[in-house]
């Protein structure tokens, strides 16, 4: 492929989930995904020089490392972040994740432990993770390849990641640190920045239309009048996805072309 | 001089029904497999099993000796859900205790440092407190902050695998992460530790820095030489998962026939016959 062609649906959600860290300055970037995972490598090399993030493994990078690079390559690593330091890190705020989710409600609770009843689930996932610790302590975002109305649910079958209301019902040592900051996907991007933190339409990907959204959506969505598109692209962004960062196109395994 | 060599076996031997274990490594990452199999092809039963969890925790369920499972997570890494675990919720045939995969070490700190808990703001909000009915909070006397009271998780044993130990039960891991498995070790009344290789105390230092060394005997009462122990997850820098392997394991979970066939290639043998048939394949 090359930098002359325009942006695929898939680097399009690269950049939109590049965004989620413009910002957050010298923290722990921490995608789960390949996509996010090239998106904190993007942000890096572009508006978030300062952002800390590993190779996947125990090892914080000081440049980043192609997606799907053979365990061989060499690789500038300037930290190390055994599970051991991980918990305090994580705990401690200096941290910004985006997570999958199996299910998110209008709230931003996010399940990714079970579908049906937890104590004897239809369909048993990941369990917890780290999920809820995650979501009271530094702020958390979402990463969803596919937008459907089976992902956004009005309620979510079981609380993993706190969503804004259940966060205000637990108190305030709860809200103290906690943040949603957008929900990405492959359609749109989502967030919380409405008076009572109800899930809103930030921003459709080119060629997706606000109806589109709403209709693979399972509550009621706020949206502005005039919803925005997504940024693009830049051709320098375009040139480090496709050349440096995802020469592989791993990225069109999560978001079809 | 303490000398702890003895085997899987050995280890067996010093179990028993309705005891809780703790298994080291993270997911398919550096299990005590090979004890693992000891314990399948024994007649233990009721067992709980605290685990950062991957295989270790699938047989223990295909082979109906975990009666219940504390964990966050369980998973295969590679193959994000573990299909045995999979099958015993979704049948109801373990009980399941699931925190926060940070509560979970926090809990085994508290079991090392003999406190009864430890504070932390991870739980709360989320399905943890719910599911978890004996989970309190408690105030702190400082700042009037609501916290969760992460309750110590007591081990009865601890079984972990390192890359290299020396007889007296000192362990060495020359990977990027030795996980929780200081930890688990601490926070029980007994430890086996299995390893790749048995060396010399002399020898610790040409492997690896003093940095290396994450488990002291004090913690260690038993430690077993079990090259390739934790085939199929991976060993680094020993050895990386065995993926083709995992598939077959995981491909084993189909029905009772699958889980049949493979338990008697691959578990009810010896383990020389398990590194003929499994590893050197």
């Amino acid at each position: 492929m090359s930098a002359g062609e325009g942006p695929s649906r898939a680097e399009v959600c690269v950049v939109a989930c590049a965004e989620a860290w413009r910002g957050d300055g010298e923290l722990l970037a921490s995608p789960i995904g390949t996509i996010p995972t090239i998106a904190v490598r993007l942000a890096a090399m572009t508006f978030e020089p300062d952002l800390l993030y590993t190779d996947g493994d125990a090892q914080l990078l000081g440049a980043p490392l192609p997606v799907g690079a053979p365990p061989d390559t060499p690789k500038l690593v300037e930290g190390w972040l055994p599970f051991g330091h991980f918990f305090p890190i994580a705990w401690s705020g200096k941290r910004h994740v985006m997570m999958g989710a199996s299910q998110v409600d209008r709230f931003g609770n996010q399940n990714i432990a079970c579908i049906g009843p937890w104590e004897r689930p239809k369909a048993q996932l990941l369990g917890m993770r780290g999920a809820p610790g995650n979501t009271v302590n530094h702020p958390t975002s979402y990463w969803v390849p596919q937008h459907t109305t089976r992902v956004f649910v009005e309620r979510v079958d079981c609380v993993s990641g706190v969503g804004y209301d259940r966060a205000a019902a637990a108190g305030p040592s709860a809200t103290r640190f906690h943040e949603i900051r957008v929900v990405v996907t492959n359609l749109a991007v989502l967030d919380f920045q409405t008076p009572d933190h109800a899930m809103r339409l930030r921003s459709v990907h080119p060629d997706v239309t606000v109806n589109d959204v709403v209709a693979k959506t399972g509550f009621p969505l706020a949206s502005p009048d005039d919803v925005p598109t997504t940024r693009a692209p830049t051709v320098e962004d375009l040139r480090l996805i496709r050349d440096v960062i995802d020469p592989q196109q791993l990225r069109d395994t999560e978001v079809p072309p | 001089m303490a000398d702890k060599r003895m085997t899987e076996a050995d280890v067996v031997a010093e179990l028993s029904d309705g005891l809780t274990i703790g298994i080291g490594g993270w997911g398919s990452r550096r299990k005590p497999m090979s004890i693992v199999r000891a314990i399948v092809r024994s007649d233990l039963e009721d067992l709980t099993i605290v685990s950062y969890g991957g295989p270790d925790v699938g047989m223990l369920c295909a082979s109906k000796q975990a009666r219940k499972v504390v964990y966050g997570f369980v998973s295969l890494d590679s193959i994000a859900l573990e299909p045995h675990f999979r099958a015993a919720r979704q049948r109801g045939t373990i009980e399941a205790m699931e925190f926060d995969e940070g509560m979970l070490q926090w809990g085994l700190h508290a079991a090392a440092m003999r406190v009864s808990f430890l504070p932390c703001r991870a739980g709360l909000g989320s399905a943890v407190m719910e599911i978890n009915p004996q989970l309190r909070t408690v105030t702190s006397p400082y700042d009037g902050e609501e916290l969760v009271a992460m309750p110590a998780l007591p081990l009865d044993v601890a079984i972990v695998h390192a890359n290299r130990a020396d007889a007296r039960g000192n362990a060495q891991y020359l990977g990027p992460d030795w996980y929780y498995d200081n930890v688990f070790c601490m926070a029980a009344k007994k430890a086996f530790v299995s390893c790749e290789r048995i060396v010399d105390t002399d020898d610790f230092r040409r492997e690896g820095s003093e940095q290396t060394l994450k488990i002291s005997r004090m913690y260690v009462d038993g430690v077993i030489e079990a090259p390739f122990g934790a085939h199929f997850t991976h060993c680094i820098p020993d050895y990386d998962r065995d993926e083709a392997f995992q598939r077959e394991y995981a491909a084993s979970a189909a029905d009772d026939d699958a889980w049949a066939a493979f338990r008697s290639k691959y578990i009810d043998v010896s383990e020389e016959d398990y590194r003929r048939v499994a590893v050197g394949r």
